[in-house]
């Protein structure tokens, strides 16, 4: 029994912090690995709808995303709330995704480009008319591998 | 001082995980980690002027018409259908193997012909794909269980193929109509 209340009264030795920064590089290294860098800041806010028969989209470096939904709160003053069309980094009008998808096929090797696949990432409330005015475009580009992105879950 | 004695002063390290904690939190804030998902598809090239479109061909039986109007309600084969029957709806229709008279002869021939509003809702046209997609993908897959016992998604290459083939997804999407109005 001395023997216990002898360490009781021994004082608690601080907890060595030394490896803590070894832990918090090795999170930082796995994030940096597992993650891909945002390339673009959205100006349209997108909810992309549920489906269940989805399927990965392979070779990002081969996709070039096309945004429609609202503008984001910040700039409904400027913009309104009515559908618009992202791509890249500003608003922009149907007549440009030909120029767009060019754009894109410049910057890729030429082996790549029958490879390249259109992502179009609409909010779920958009209505039909503009995405079926960009599909239009990309036909007219010949960029006919097209990608709905959606987000897996039931109904 | 007790450090002095002992030569070289220990560095600090106590910042190091404040250091660590920065960067980490720069990187968790800038990228992302979400796996692009979605259905995918091909889109008919454009018709050449020359060419006219050549429909007669084809018989309506094998013709499975999906209309969707601006209020997101569906119109299957002339009768309105809720969206949670048009699966069901959808296999019927492509193995039916010459039944039901109305429906496809077989599955080769069988087309689904979509068609939307310029007013209908994206989430219901997702949807509707979905359902679509979830028919054929249900037929394949029992067709696959049957023939070899094997889900369609673990069966190899070739065999895929041929079931492929055998099942063939054919969507065609008509040029859409503006009757509901643009919003």
């Amino acid at each position: 029994m001395s023997r216990f209340k002898k360490n009781g009264k021994k004082k608690m030795g601080a907890i060595s912090t030394a490896s803590l920064p070894d832990i918090v590089f090795m999170l930082l290294f796995f994030f940096m690995v597992t993650t891909v860098m945002r390339e673009t800041t959205l100006f349209v806010s997108v909810v992309t709808p549920k489906a269940t028969e989805i399927k990965k989209l392979e070779k990002k470096s081969l996709v070039s995303y096309i945004y429609i939904g609202e503008p984001i709160k910040r700039l409904q003053a400027s913009y309104g709330t009515s559908s618009r069309i992202q791509l890249n980094d500003a608003f922009a009008t149907v007549d440009e995704i030909q120029e767009f998808i060019a754009a894109e096929r410049e910057a890729r090797d030429e082996k790549e480009i029958p490879y390249m696949t259109a992502s179009i990432k609409a909010d779920e409330s958009v209505k039909m008319g503009i995405v079926t005015d960009v599909k239009q475009e990309l036909r007219k580009a010949n960029a006919l591998k097209i990608n709905y992105s959606t987000r897996k879950g039931t109904y | 001082m007790a450090n002095n004695r002992r030569g070289l002063p220990e560095i600090n390290a106590g910042s190091m995980a404040d250091i660590a904690f920065l960067l980490l939190i720069f990187f968790l804030v800038t990228t992302t980690m979400d796996v692009d998902t979605g259905i995918s598809r091909k889109l008919p090239p454009m018709p050449e002027e020359e060419q006219l479109e050549d429909d007669s061909q084809i018989k309506a039986k094998n013709i499975y018409v999906v209309l969707i109007n601006a209020n997101n309600q569906l119109l299957v084969e002339g009768e309105l259908m809720d969206i949670s029957q048009l699966k069901e709806g959808a296999k019927r229709f492509i193995d039916n193997n010459g039944l039901d008279p109305n429906l496809s002869d077989n599955p080769q021939k069988a087309i689904i012909s979509l068609q939307n509003d310029r007013g209908t809702e994206y989430k219901t046209y997702i949807r509707v794909q979905n359902e679509l997609a979830a028919a054929y993908n249900e037929i394949r897959n029992d067709i696959s269980l049957k023939k070899y016992g094997k889900k369609y998604t673990n069966l190899n290459k070739v065999k895929q193929k041929e079931i492929r083939k055998m099942y063939p997804q054919k969507i065609s999407e008509a040029e859409p109509k503006n009757i509901g109005g643009d919003s």
